[in-house]
């Protein structure tokens, strides 16, 4: 449900990068303790870009699996539910190494011919 | 037409962290310790401040509400009774808006809350238990309600928000005689996901267990802002990607370190 909100988050992101020009595929990196459902977030960012220039752009998500790292015993490993415990040395030490990224990692863009690369700032 | 690819490497949330710091800004200027009050709809968030504001301006410590809404100013009315500055911020349109209180919102509010007359402004947020996790509005510390009527699994159902939180309140315990309820196996669930999280067991409606939390709250001052020249506890958070968060491993607010 906080698709929504998230996918605001990030057309305003991506039309901050873009300014005129036209976008036509957004790359995401998201973790997976964001817990986002990708098939609403792509629904929804398609909403949320319509008449702007990320309307009709592809996306793409890149899966951040979640990491866990035990401060105490420099484990690392994955979870597939949240349990933030290691094993060895119980929940006390236990940190993210990867999973909480909810980042706009690149755009692509149609440029106006060469014009607007040549044009002077 | 020409395609280029534009590196971007940006956390998506940043716009709202942004605003977020410079309503922290504010409130630090006024010394005010800032409580975002979460929970799902009908935990019990109002009854909560209701009983556990009560007199405490005697005590010591001036409080303040900022009632975030979908709509009306129903929990703000019943606040009035306190005697307290309550300010009224509704999302809505007319048939209902946001399901939580972004840093704008809140900044937006923000020329009508009196800050010189608090020590704690506690934002009660809408009832959801899932947007609102990811949403920093400026806050020092958050907590969330969560009553016994819930279910024992839902930490491990919105780890998104027992993780953000540094305080659960188990509200309506004056229920747990009457319910099939495992109290214990929900606090455990809850440390399995958090465990710094500060656990209380309260009833709101009955006054068990509201001591304690009015203990928590009268402590706010002096952990965030009196020992200011010293290393207070938020000197680290506000909110910049790449820092840590003192006192909450389980933040994640900083995902972009």
């Amino acid at each position: 449900m906080h698709e929504f909100d998230l996918s605001s988050a990030i057309v305003a992101t991506v039309r901050k990068h873009a300014g005129q020009r036209k976008v036509t595929h957004v790359t995401l990196r998201i973790g997976r303790l964001r817990q986002v459902v990708k098939d609403t977030l792509e629904f929804y960012v398609a909403i949320v870009g319509k008449d702007t220039v990320v309307e009709g752009a592809t996306l793409e998500i890149i899966d951040v699996p979640a990491v866990l790292r035990c401060r105490t015993c420099k484990n690392e490993w994955e979870i597939e539910i949240p349990a933030f415990i290691c094993g060895t040395c119980g929940p006390g030490a236990v940190e993210v190494a990867t999973g909480e990224e909810f980042m706009v990692e690149s755009i692509e863009v149609e440029d106006e011919e060469s014009a607007a690369c040549t044009a002077p700032r | 037409m020409h395609r280029t690819k534009v590196r971007v490497v940006e956390d998506a949330l940043d716009a709202n962290n942004t605003i977020a710091q410079a309503n922290r800004a504010d409130f630090d200027r006024e010394h005010v310790v800032v409580v975002n009050l979460m929970s799902a709809p009908g935990a019990g968030k109002t009854t909560l401040l209701e009983s556990g504001l009560q007199g405490l301006a005697e005590e010591g410590l001036r409080v303040g509400v900022l009632e975030g809404d979908v709509a009306g100013s129903f929990d703000a009315d019943r606040l009035a009774v306190l005697n307290i500055p309550v300010v009224q911020l509704n999302t809505d349109n007319g048939f209902g808006g946001e399901c939580h209180l972004d840093a704008n919102m809140v900044r937006s509010a923000l020329p009508g809350v009196p800050l010189p007359e608090m020590d704690v402004l506690i934002v009660e947020n809408v009832g959801n238990l899932v947007c609102p996790a990811e949403f920093r509005i400026g806050e020092d510390a958050r907590i969330m309600v969560c009553s016994v009527t819930e279910g024992e699994d839902k930490p491990l159902k919105y780890p998104l928000m027992f993780r953000a939180c540094e305080l659960v309140v188990i509200n309506k315990v004056d229920l747990l005689q009457h319910l099939d309820f495992d109290v214990d196996r929900l606090e455990a669930n809850i440390r399995q996901v958090n465990h710094a999280a500060t656990v209380m067991r309260v009833s709101a409606k009955t006054g068990e267990g509201v001591e304690e939390f009015r203990d928590w709250m009268k402590a706010l001052p002096a952990r965030f802002f009196e020992d200011d020249e010293h290393d207070h506890e938020h000197s680290h958070d506000h909110g910049e990607p790449g820092h840590t968060h003192e006192h909450a491993d389980h933040d994640h607010e900083h995902a972009t370190a």
